[in-house]
């Protein structure tokens, strides 16, 4: 099955009928699953083992957050986009931040540019290194899960040393920065920088060549570069089906523009690509630090934005690369205080429309697999 | 009253075992002993296994219920035991309710004939180890029955893998032991015995471990049977029928409490067990190492100091870590509570030390030993690889391992018997 749009959901009202069908087995995975990240709810149907077709149900953890927006001030509404995808909060915040100083003709300063990658690379790392370790889990190596949550540590220690915050940071302000860099700031990141190259290593030790990994990861949930576009998949997923597509090059943001670093591409666009493509990345991420913080620029921190934010009449879209793909907002200013109205394009409620294509027609442990290796967030998914 | 004193002193100085010299008295004591030792096993791998995973995962484990969380499996005892007693509405109460004792039943039955010595077991059966393989492999009725009697889809799926696997790797594992049990027969009669106790004074008898035998050949069919095994017993990274991540618990997700906890201990007491069938049948039983190589009574006395030596090490590193415990008031108890099992430790080392414990401890502490070695690479295994899928589980073994071991029987079978082939050929040629 190719073309996405022929794909027929599973009918939830026919689904009594397969109880007569002795071959179809219909089985409901979550909400409260060990597997599904969340509160993501599954009904597969099986034959066997095999995966005849599967439905996601959304919405356990939607807090209504586009609608939130509304009623909110500009300001005001920063912190919540950080409750979307909550291991990678910085991104999601540079996201709106950007979104809105393109709305309001602003730019931040140099020097916050510079700290806004830093962070977000840093962020990259921990959300990709926990990603690994609940992948790892998922595909039942269980020990690789305490490495990633040992060194993740030491990013949500400079990120607490930064903003006092760990997870949902807050970390950037409309036009730029609220705080300076901390006293040793850059000791700490390129510290960190020389303490998780040989952890990235040790993890690839563990997995890359791992014969049970490789055959639990390869040829599982393979998805063409087509079917991903098709689908709107965007963020590893795509890149590991071989379509080389990174907002940070294409439409660079922040200052991604000065920096060097590569964008890896996978050729089968399997679970093992991914893998790899995503081990890549936090390399790729590390060099875009090491660069980043060699050049922090001196001067402010914050460029010159109203007290009260009144955007002009008009909209905006921009999105940016998130851990999970491409991560979007769409704001509709009325020229009042409040945004009139706020779209989030999250990569992993996106991504995950794939799921049922990849899965079809593989077993039940490589649904488990998949849906660890699109790499979705439910607070994301749900808003 | 006479005579039962004497019924029970006539079996002392036998070199038979009780099940053999037909003594019920003392079959009975030893039933009670390996039920005791199995139990108090059980929970110290349970203690063991959270604390060895634990430190491979860069953590600490259980630390909290008694120094370094010592008394925590007998806390997590307490507790499935108090807890209430579920059985789901739509469940086959009666079956629900049978499963986990065949299950139990079958895991311990199977210790009737593991030889912790050469009089050291509850009985010798000329079928030891097919009484083994096949009580062992009833388990699988238990677990089938618990899953289809929990009425619910994730144990039905955990039960139907279950039973594939194990009776799909009995095969393999099945091939591995008759090929151990051909080099049993290389004797002067060319009878071979599959008794444990015959299969152990086999090896001393040809002076070498099976394992080491017609190498690489022995090693083979060892590597067979310890893949095999760990299939058998339904641990990673063959965990499928209860892979946490795809079906919640298996077989047994709808249990709870008390009966879950026989579950676990089924669980445990088989991979003991299947660990003793290859230490049995591989690495020389309860011999000591080199028993034919290092001989004379110098040998023999240091080996018989080991147990000893052993146990104090264990206590020097109880020691070792109260003497690292925080010096806080809140810890005092437990600091006192690890230097007291330190004593504990201590006070069994000095004790195998005196001649009369120190010339019979020996064959069941190696035993003990070599078991335990075992149940190490179990949780090394846990904590190093990923879970097997369905399919490929079934491809290791039907594809690999089965092919393997029947390849092996025949060159085991060929290699034992060159030299009546040999003259074969020569004759024929002649």
């Amino acid at each position: 099955m190719t073309d996405p749009n022929t794909l027929s959901p599973l009918d939830l009202d026919t689904l009594d009928k397969t109880y007569l069908d002795a071959n179809e087995l219909v089985i409901n995975m979550g909400p409260q699953h060990p597997a599904t990240h969340g509160v993501l709810r599954v009904i597969l149907r099986l034959d066997g083992e095999k995966v005849l077709g599967l439905e996601c149900v959304i919405g356990y953890l939607h807090r209504g957050v586009e609608k939130i927006a509304e009623n909110r001030t500009y300001t005001m509404f920063n912190p919540y986009v950080d409750r979307m995808d909550y291991v990678a909060a910085v991104s999601n915040a540079l996201g709106y931040c950007e979104a809105v100083e393109k709305l309001l003709s602003v730019e931040a300063p140099p020097r916050a540019q510079y700290i806004r990658v830093i962070l977000t690379e840093l962020n990259r790392i921990a959300s990709h290194q926990l990603w690994l370790g609940t992948h790892a889990l998922d595909i039942g190596a269980i020990t690789p899960l305490f490495y990633t949550f040992r060194d993740r540590e030491e990013i949500l220690k400079i990120f607490e040393k930064y903003c006092g915050a760990r997870l949902t940071t807050h970390a950037f302000r409309i036009g730029g920065l609220q705080y300076e860099a901390y006293d040793g700031f850059e000791k700490d990141v390129k510290a960190f920088c020389t303490f998780v190259k040989p952890k990235i290593d040790e993890y690839e030790e563990l997995l890359t060549t791992n014969r049970i990994w490789l055959e639990r990861t390869k040829g599982v949930g393979v998805i063409s570069g087509k079917d991903c576009i098709a689908l709107g998949v965007t963020g590893p997923v795509l890149r590991a089906s071989g379509v080389k597509w990174d907002i940070r090059k294409a439409q660079p943001y922040a200052n991604y523009k000065n920096f060097d670093f590569e964008i890896p591409t996978g050729q089968n666009g399997d679970t093992y690509d991914r893998y790899i493509v995503r081990m890549i990345e936090m390399r790729q991420s590390l060099r875009i630090i090491e660069q980043a913080v060699e050049g922090i620029p001196e001067g402010p921190i914050m460029a010159k934005v109203p007290k009260v934010m009144k955007p002009p009449v008009g909209e905006v879209y921009h999105s940016i690369e998130a851990p999970k793909g491409e991560l979007g907002y769409f704001i509709v200013s009325d020229g009042s205080t409040q945004p009139y109205r706020v779209r989030v394009r999250p990569p992993s409620f996106i991504n995950l429309q794939a799921l049922d294509l990849m899965c079809r027609g593989q077993l039940v442990a490589d649904v488990i697999a998949v849906i660890g290796t699109l790499d979705i967030v439910l607070g994301e998914v749900d808003r | 009253m006479h005579e039962f004193v004497q019924y029970v002193l006539s079996y002392l100085g036998s070199d038979k075992t009780p099940g053999t010299a037909g003594n019920i008295f003392w079959a009975t004591v030893y039933v009670l002993l390996v039920f005791v030792g199995l139990s108090v096993a059980v929970i110290a791998m349970n203690w063991l296994e959270r604390k060895i995973l634990a430190h491979m995962q860069v953590r600490l484990g259980p630390m909290r219920v008694g120094p370094h969380g010592l008394l925590q499996p007998i806390a997590d005892a307490l507790k499935l035991l108090l807890k209430e007693d579920i059985i789901p509405a739509g469940a086959d109460k009666v079956v629900f309710w049978i499963a986990p004792f065949i299950v139990v039943v079958a895991a311990f039955t199977v210790f009737v004939v593991v030889p912790f010595g050469p009089t050291h077991a509850i009985t010798d059966m000329n079928i030891g180890i097919l009484f083994m393989l096949g009580v062992s492999s009833l388990s699988v009725l238990g677990i089938v029955t618990a899953g289809w009697a929990s009425n619910s889809h994730y144990p039905l799926i955990g039960a139907l893998r279950s039973s594939a696997q194990m009776v799909s790797y009995e095969v393999a594992m099945g091939l591995a032991v008759v090929s151990a049990i051909l080099m049993t027969s290389l004797n002067a009669t060319n009878i071979g015995t599959l008794s444990m106790i015959g299969i152990v004074e086999a090896q001393k008898e040809q002076g070498v471990w099976f394992l080491f035998k017609f190498f690489p050949l022995g090693i083979i069919a060892f590597a067979i049977f310890a893949i095999a095994m760990v299939a058998e017993t339904n641990r990673a990274p063959f965990d499928l029928p209860e892979a946490e991540s795809e079906l919640t618990a298996g077989f047994h997700t709808e249990y709870s409490g008390f009966r879950w906890s026989l579950f676990f201990l089924a669980e445990y007491s088989a991979m003991i067990a299947v660990s003793s069938i290859a230490v049995t049948l591989w690495i020389g039983g309860w011999l000591r190492p080199f028993p034919n190589a290092l001989t004379g009574p110098t040998w023999d006395l240091a080996f018989s100091l080991v147990p000893g030596v052993t146990f104090l090490f264990l206590g020097g590193m109880c020691f070792y870590n109260t003497a690292r415990m925080p010096k806080h008031p809140l810890f005092r108890i437990q600091t006192i509570g690890l230097a007291g099992f330190g004593v504990v430790l201590a006070l069994i080392g000095l004790l195998m030390f005196l001649p009369p414990v120190r010339d019979r401890i020996g064959d069941i502490f190696w035993f003990c030993a070599k078991v335990a070695g075992f149940m190490y690479l179990y949780i090394w295994y846990r904590g190093t690889f990923p879970r097997y899928r369905f399919d490929q589980l079934m491809k290791v073994g039907w594809k690999v391992l089965l092919p393997t071991g029947l390849a092996l029987l025949i060159l085991t079978a060929v290699v034992g018997m060159r030299a009546e082939l040999l003259a074969q050929v020569k004759e024929v040629l002649r």
